[in-house]
C-alpha cells in the first residue's frame, strides 16, 4: 500500500512539474486569459459557489445565514408539493420545446442559407426578431384573452367550433400548451444566429467533393458534410437551448399570472422567484437553484455525448 | 467594393464558359426542384406565422384609443395615428428625469459594456481555442457549466461583491459583470476553433508575436462571430432594467422608465402598446444594420485544414 502511494505521489509530482514547465512556456496565454478569468471568477464563479453554500443554510437576507445542513433539500423534495408540480412542468416544457426549438433553429438556418442574399437577410430578421423583441410576447395574452374579445375565441366562435369563450390562460388544461407555443415562437434565438453565421463558414469545395463522391440528395449532404462541419456551433446551440428550456419563467408568469390557477403553469424558476424575492427565503431558493443546476448539467452531459456521434 | 468587382469578374467568366457547364453551376447539385418548392412554401408559411404577432404589435400601437377597445377586434387600424407615440413623449417629458438622460444611460451602458466584452472575451477565447496549456480544458468547462446557473439567486452574492467594490449605484455595476458574460466567450471560442492552426503558425514564422496574431489575423477572420457577439451583448444590455444594482432615478435605463409607463393601467393602453414597439424596435434595427456583416464576411475562404 505504502509503495503504491509513494509511486502515486512521485507520478503526481512529475505531472505537476511537467504542467508547471508547460505553463511557464505559455505565460502569454495566461496573460490573455487573465482579464476575463478574474472578472469571471468574481462575478460568476464566486456567486455560484456562494449560492450553493446558501442552499445549506437558513438565510432570509436580513440575518446572517445559519447552517442547517440538508434541511432545505429534504423539505423541498418531501414536503413541497408545488415544487414537484414545478419540476413536472419544467421537464415537460424542456423536453418538448428544447429539442423542437433546437431542430427548428438548425433547419431554418440551413434552409435559408441557400437563398439569395437579400431574401436571406429578410428571412433571418423575420425568424430572429421574436427572440430579441423584449417582452413582446405579452401580445399573446391579447390573442388568447379569456373573453369573446380575444382573437382566438372570436375566431373559433365565428367558425362555430365553440359556443362560449374558453378561458385559455386561466384553465389549467390549456395553459401549458399555450406557453409552449409562445416559447417555440421565441426559440429561434442565439443558437439560430450562430448557426446562420456558422453555415456561411462551411467550405464550399467540400460540397463539390461530396457530389463527386456520390452524395445523392440534400439530406445526405446535410448529414455527411454540413453537420460535421457545424459541430462547434451545434454544441453552442445545444447549451443555449438547454439553458433556455430549463429557465422558463417569464413567459408562464406573464401569460398565466403569478401564481397561476392551481399552480398549473408553475415552473422551477417561478417557484424560485416566489421564495427568493417574495418570501425572502434565500436559502430555500438557492436549494431550488442548485437542483435545477444539477438537472441542467446532467442534460448537458447527455446531449454532448450524443452530439459527438453526429455525422458518423 | 473590391468584392463586388470580383463578383462581376467571376460572373463574366462563367458567362464565357460553355452552356452546359453554366447549367450545372447555376443549380446546385443534390437539389430537386419539387423539394425546393415544397420546402420554401413551408418556410414562407412559418415565416408569416412568426411575423404576425410582431406586425400586430406595431399595428396596435398605431391604433387610436377607441379602436384598441373595439369589438370585434380588428387587426389593422382603420385610422392609423401616431398619437400613442407622441403621448409617450409627453408623459416622458413630465418626469423629472429627462428622456435624453434615460437614453444616455442606456446607450452608455450598452456601448461600453459591449466593447469591453468583445475585447476581453475574444482575448480569452483566442488562447482557449488555439493554444494548449494546463488548465485550458478545465477553465472552458467551468465557463459552460457556470452559464447554466440561474441568475436570480446569484444576484445576492453579486450585490455583496459590488457593494464591497463600491460600485453599487454606478454604471459599473452593470458594465463590468457584462464584460465577463460566458455567452460571448463560448461563442468566440467555438468560432475560433474553426480557424486553421497553420494560419497562426505561418504568422509566427513571419515573426508576429501573440498580440499581432490575435489582432491582425485571428480577429479579422472571425468577423461574423464578433458581429454575432455584439448583437447578443447589445440585446442583453439594452433590455437590462438595472433595477437591482442602480437605484437613483437619474441613472436608470430607458427600458426601466418605459416599463414604468406601461404598467400605468388601462388608461395607458395606447402608450403601453407604443412602449412595446419602442423597446422591441431598437434591438431589431441594430440587428438589421449589423446583420449584413454577420452573413457576408466569412473571410476565411478556403483556409480550412
Amino acid at each position: 500500500m505504502k509503495e503504491y502511494l509513494q509511486k502515486y505521489f512521485t507520478l503526481r509530482k512529475h505531472n505537476a512539474k511537467v504542467a508547471y514547465k508547460k505553463a511557464k512556456n505559455r505565460k502569454m496565454c495566461y496573460l490573455f486569459l487573465a482579464p476575463y478569468a478574474i472578472l469571471f471568477t468574481m462575478f460568476y464563479v464566486f456567486p455560484v459557489l456562494a449560492s450553493i453554500y446558501f442552499s445549506f443554510t437558513y438565510y432570509n437576507v436580513l440575518e446572517a445565514p445559519r447552517f442547517i445542513g440538508l434541511q432545505n433539500y429534504i423539505s423541498l423534495i418531501l414536503q413541497d408539493d408545488i415544487f414537484l408540480i414545478g419540476v413536472k412542468n419544467t421537464l415537460l416544457i424542456a423536453v418538448i420545446t428544447g429539442p423542437l426549438g433546437y431542430i427548428m433553429s438548425f433547419l431554418f438556418a440551413w434552409l435559408i442559407n441557400e437563398l439569395p442574399r437579400w431574401v436571406r437577410s429578410i428571412a433571418v430578421m423575420v425568424f430572429y426578431a421574436p427572440s430579441i423583441a423584449g417582452n413582446c410576447f405579452v401580445i399573446f395574452s391579447v390573442f388568447f384573452r379569456g373573453d369573446a374579445y380575444g382573437y382566438v375565441n372570436a375566431f373559433l366562435i365565428n367558425l362555430g367550433i365553440i359556443d362560449k369563450p374558453i378561458l385559455w390562460l386561466v384553465n389549467p388544461q390549456y395553459m401549458l400548451p399555450i406557453c409552449m407555443l409562445v416559447i417555440l415562437w421565441m426559440s429561434l434565438g442565439s443558437g439560430f444566429l450562430s448557426f446562420v453565421a456558422g453555415l456561411q463558414g462551411v467550405d464550399k469545395s467540400q460540397f463539390e467533393a461530396g457530389y463527386m463522391d456520390g452524395i445523392k440528395n440534400r439530406w445526405q449532404e446535410l448529414w455527411f458534410i454540413t453537420l460535421p462541419n457545424m459541430k462547434p456551433m451545434l454544441m453552442f446551440g445545444a447549451v443555449m437551448a438547454i439553458t433556455q428550456a430549463f429557465n422558463v419563467a417569464d413567459v408562464t408568469m406573464q401569460l398565466c399570472g403569478f401564481p397561476s390557477t392551481d399552480y398549473a403553469a408553475r415552473t422551477i424558476v417561478a417557484h424560485l422567484i416566489d421564495y427568493g424575492s417574495m418570501r425572502f427565503e434565500m436559502g430555500y431558493a438557492c436549494a431550488i437553484a442548485t437542483i435545477l443546476f444539477l438537472m441542467m448539467i446532467l442534460c448537458n452531459k447527455a446531449i454532448q455525448s450524443f452530439l459527438r456521434r453526429v455525422g458518423t | 467594393m473590391s468584392k463586388d468587382s470580383n463578383k462581376k469578374k467571376t460572373e463574366k467568366e462563367t458567362k464565357e464558359q460553355v452552356y452546359r457547364k453554366k447549367l450545372i453551376k447555376k443549380r446546385k447539385p443534390n437539389r430537386s426542384i419539387i423539394g425546393d418548392i415544397l420546402l420554401y412554401l413551408i418556410l414562407l408559411l412559418i415565416a408569416f406565422i412568426m411575423a404576425f404577432p410582431l406586425i400586430y404589435a406595431v399595428s396596435s400601437a398605431l391604433k387610436p384609443l377607441d379602436e384598441l377597445f373595439k369589438f370585434p377586434p380588428t387587426i389593422f387600424p382603420k385610422r392609423p395615428t401616431i398619437d400613442n407615440f407622441s403621448d409617450l413623449f409627453v408623459t416622458m417629458g413630465k418626469s423629472w428625469v429627462t428622456f435624453s438622460r434615460y437614453l444616455f444611460n442606456t446607450v452608455f451602458i450598452t456601448f461600453v459594456g459591449t466593447f469591453g466584452h468583445l475585447i476581453i472575451a475574444s482575448m480569452a477565447a483566442f488562447v482557449l481555442a488555439k493554444y494548449e496549456f494546463p488548465g485550458n480544458q478545465a477553465f472552458f468547462k467551468l465557463v459552460t457549466v457556470a452559464m447554466m446557473f440561474t441568475g436570480y439567486v446569484t444576484a445576492i452574492p453579486n450585490y455583496i461583491i459590488l457593494n464591497k467594490l463600491g460600485w453599487i449605484d454606478t454604471y459599473w455595476a452593470i458594465i463590468i459583470p457584462a464584460f465577463a458574460s460566458p455567452l460571448g466567450l463560448f461563442l468566440m471560442k467555438q468560432f475560433m476553433e474553426g480557424l486553421p492552426t497553420s494560419l497562426i503558425e505561418a504568422a509566427k514564422i513571419d515573426g508576429a508575436n501573440e498580440w499581432k496574431v490575435f489582432s491582425g489575423i485571428v480577429m479579422p477572420n472571425v468577423k461574423p462571430a464578433w458581429m454575432t457577439l455584439i448583437i447578443f451583448s447589445v440585446q442583453a444590455l439594452w433590455n437590462n432594467r438595472a433595477s437591482t444594482f442602480i437605484y437613483s432615478e437619474e441613472k436608470k435605463t430607458l427600458v426601466f422608465a418605459l416599463q414604468q409607463i406601461q404598467s400605468g393601467g388601462i388608461a395607458r393602453t395606447g402608450q403601453g402598446a407604443a412602449v412595446l414597439v419602442v423597446v422591441m424596435i431598437v434591438p431589431i434595427i441594430i440587428f438589421v444594420f449589423s446583420q449584413s456583416q454577420i452573413l457576408e464576411t466569412m473571410a476565411s475562404s478556403g483556409l480550412k485544414d
